[in-house]
């Protein structure tokens, strides 16, 4: 279905990638935000606070991440669309709350803007460090879905996709953002109501009384039903069965979370969403993502000047990982490039979809600034030669 | 399925998720009177069961939700508070309660209590104070009096405990009280009494936990605490919240405490917002999420 015009604020804009971001969420139908100020995410729900009382929703400061992480997901069992957003101090609090969202299966999306860690670490300057948090970061087996834009224009494209993915696929999504892509503003075009799709809750029609609350369906996502429509719905962070009642036996704790991270991998096809260019004939296939792949353009640039087949691969989904593809490229090149700002991590998951087929070679950076173009070009020139 | 030896006229069968019993509290714990008590109440007040959401966090008192036949949400250990913010802001014509236990509201969750009663959020927190973590063998909690053995304090509790009225009330609660597990009918006038209030509306109710607290300090079996509940509690409305706090053996000062009007979260932003932004302003409707 399309969006809802009264969120939409149609037209070309001038606008940085947090707040490109807020008018992605409102576009999608966000209605309720519940947040914590913190450096340099805090812009996205200063946005919020101001335009949401327009439109017909609610904006809640929350007294810390732990709770501005669950308020939301009591505003979507209420009915709303709903999104919080934070960078990595607070992101390391959410952690808890990301793993009631999987368990009970809470369509909500979280903005991680990053900064410069551990701790307190860099508040006001970039990183990609929070990439293996993201995936990993709460207790137990799960799957989620991760988006890096790369531009304002991205902020808010994809702060839309997650919102759609979060309903179809009944999972928090993650816009994991950097404070570079957050803070820098360029030309956002925001079309028009009608032009953009959003994916209405998967609501039941099956009366209470007859409906189970996490029977999934075809592509092992339940229905969800309405709450104050006399459903009587339990929803448990406890292991639970079809009719969302505690049952932590082995059986069904094998059961539940094998379908938690199957509805993602069985999915992933249709999830996965990247930009690929001049990889056939190439040499060395770089493969960057979020503001890193903004400096890698001009590294890849600067090769083909040299003569060098430089391929370009951009995550945009980096979880669940495009592995296939990743291995399909491996297959072809001598070597992948992986700048980012961390000192190695979603390149642990490029060597293992490479397995070895062609060489992984890491340009790390701690973060506080981008890389050099020059550094991701020497490594290219070098596993070129 | 048949129900034989069960009763089908007792008035709290169909509050409760009989498919879901046996529950797993021990004998002479006093959440499962509570339970009956609240279910009396929601009878009383002729609520409309549709509309009655109940969120818990964790511990033996936060396995009340799962046990209602209400839309019933079991959260994190201290989040049912702000979890039930969220969801009482977002659709609005729902009552919401937050039944929990007193390591779960004012330990771990104990931040997000006093902020809600700040800022008012209409919401019903039904507390059962067993002055102890049950659920996880009996430690000390920031309820625990004076003097008596914990599994965490072996040679007994020296750390102050919290008095939850006058905590409360100081935090901005709109109607503070306070029953034990034997005043089954107070308890449930008063809960009955809290869903006519508007704001944020705080019960404590002194439970037994003969498993862990009475035995571990030689003070009987359930029976044997409801005797000292008769014996030691004293009714006293209108008592200041400063003079109510618990000790080992000390009297119990029962009633209620507190009942004022004070403008809730919700008329608090919509005045504002309408206020300043007049005909700009869309109040926020229960969220059809449509789309």
């Amino acid at each position: 279905m399309h969006a809802d015009p009264a969120g939409v604020l149609t037209g070309s804009h001038f606008l940085d990638g947090d707040h490109a971001c807020c008018e992605g969420a409102l576009a999608a139908g966000a209605r309720f935000s519940s947040g914590y100020p913190i450096t340099p995410s805090t812009e996205v729900v200063e946005r919020f606070a101001s335009r949401v009382p327009t439109v017909g929703g609610t904006f809640i400061q929350m007294e810390d991440e732990l709770a501005a992480s669950i308020t939301l997901q009591g505003a979507v069992w209420g009915g709303a669309k709903a999104f919080t957003v934070t960078s990595g101090p607070g992101f390391s609090l959410m952690m808890e709350h990301i793993g009631l969202a999987i368990m009970t299966e809470t369509p909500c999306v979280f903005v991680d803007v990053q900064r410069g860690g551990p701790s307190t670490g860099l508040p006001t300057l970039p990183a990609q460090g929070d990439m293996m948090q993201v995936r990993w970061g709460s207790h137990g087996d799960y799957e989620i879905i991760a988006l890096c834009p790369n531009s304002p224009q991205e902020c808010f494209d994809l702060t839309v996709t997650a919102f759609n993915y979060s309903e179809q696929y009944r999972v928090p999504v993650f816009v994991m953002m950097d404070e570079v892509v957050g803070h820098m503003t360029e030309k956002v075009v925001i079309p028009p109501a009608e032009q953009i799709e959003v994916t209405p809750r998967r609501y039941t029609t099956i009366p209470p009384g007859e409906f189970l609350a996490f029977e999934p369906k075809d592509d092992l996502v339940p229905d969800m039903p309405r709450t104050g429509e006399g459903y009587n719905v339990h929803v448990t962070g406890l292991t639970h069965d079809n009719r969302g009642y505690p049952d932590m036996t082995p059986a069904q704790q094998d059961k539940l979370v094998k379908r938690l991270c199957n509805k993602i991998r069985q999915n992933v096809d249709k999830i996965t969403l990247y930009e690929a260019d001049q990889i056939e004939g190439a040499d060395v296939a770089v493969v960057s993502y979020g503001i890193t792949s903004r400096v890698a353009q001009r590294a890849i640039d600067l090769a083909r000047d040299k003569g060098i087949k430089v391929g370009k691969f951009r995550l945009i989904t980096a979880w669940p990982f495009p592995e296939k593809q990743i291995a399909e490229i491996a297959a072809k090149v001598k070597a992948f490039v992986v700048p980012e700002l961390n000192l190695g991590q979603m390149v642990r998951e490029v060597e293992r979809a490479a397995a070895g087929k062609a060489v992984v070679r890491h340009v790390p950076h701690a973060g506080g600034s981008v890389h050099k173009p020059e550094d991701i070009l020497q490594a290219i020139m070098e596993v070129a030669r | 399925m048949t129900t034989i030896g069960i009763t089908p006229t007792n008035p709290v069968e169909p509050f409760l998720r009989t498919d879901r019993m046996p529950h797993i509290w021990c004998p002479g714990c006093g959440i499962g009177t509570s339970v009956n008590s609240f279910a009396r109440a929601l009878t009383e007040a002729n609520m409309d069961l549709k509309n009655v959401a109940i969120v818990s966090g964790i511990g033996c008192t936060g396995r009340v939700a799962g046990y209602m036949k209400l839309d019933s949400f079991h959260t994190t250990h201290g989040r049912a508070i702000p979890f039930a913010t969220g969801l009482k802001l977002a659709n609005p014509k729902l009552n919401v309660v937050v039944y929990s236990g007193d390591g779960d509201l004012f330990a771990i969750g104990g931040n997000h209590l006093i902020h809600a009663a700040r800022r008012n959020v209409d919401i019903k927190v039904v507390c059962v104070n067993n002055l102890i973590y049950a659920m996880t063998g009996g430690q000390t909690a920031p309820t625990t009096p004076g003097d008596v053995v914990t599994s965490t304090n072996p040679y007994g509790t020296y750390d102050p405990s919290f008095n939850l009225p006058y905590l409360v009330e100081a935090a901005g609660a709109v109607y503070v009280a306070r029953w034990t597990a034997f005043h089954v009918r107070q308890l449930a006038r008063a809960m009955e009494e809290m869903f006519t209030k508007k704001g944020f509306s705080f019960i404590e109710v002194l439970s037994p936990c003969p498993t862990l607290y009475q035995r571990r300090n030689k003070m009987g079996d359930g029976l044997d605490t409801m005797k000292f509940y008769k014996e030691k509690s004293r009714i006293k409305n209108g008592a200041p919240t400063n003079e109510v706090a618990l000790s080992k053996s000390g009297e119990i000062i029962v009633g209620k405490f507190v009942d004022r009007e004070r403008a809730d979260y919700r008329d608090l932003m919509h005045d504002q917002l309408e206020e300043v932004l007049g005909d700009q302003y869309v109040e926020a409707e229960a969220c059809e999420c449509s789309i």
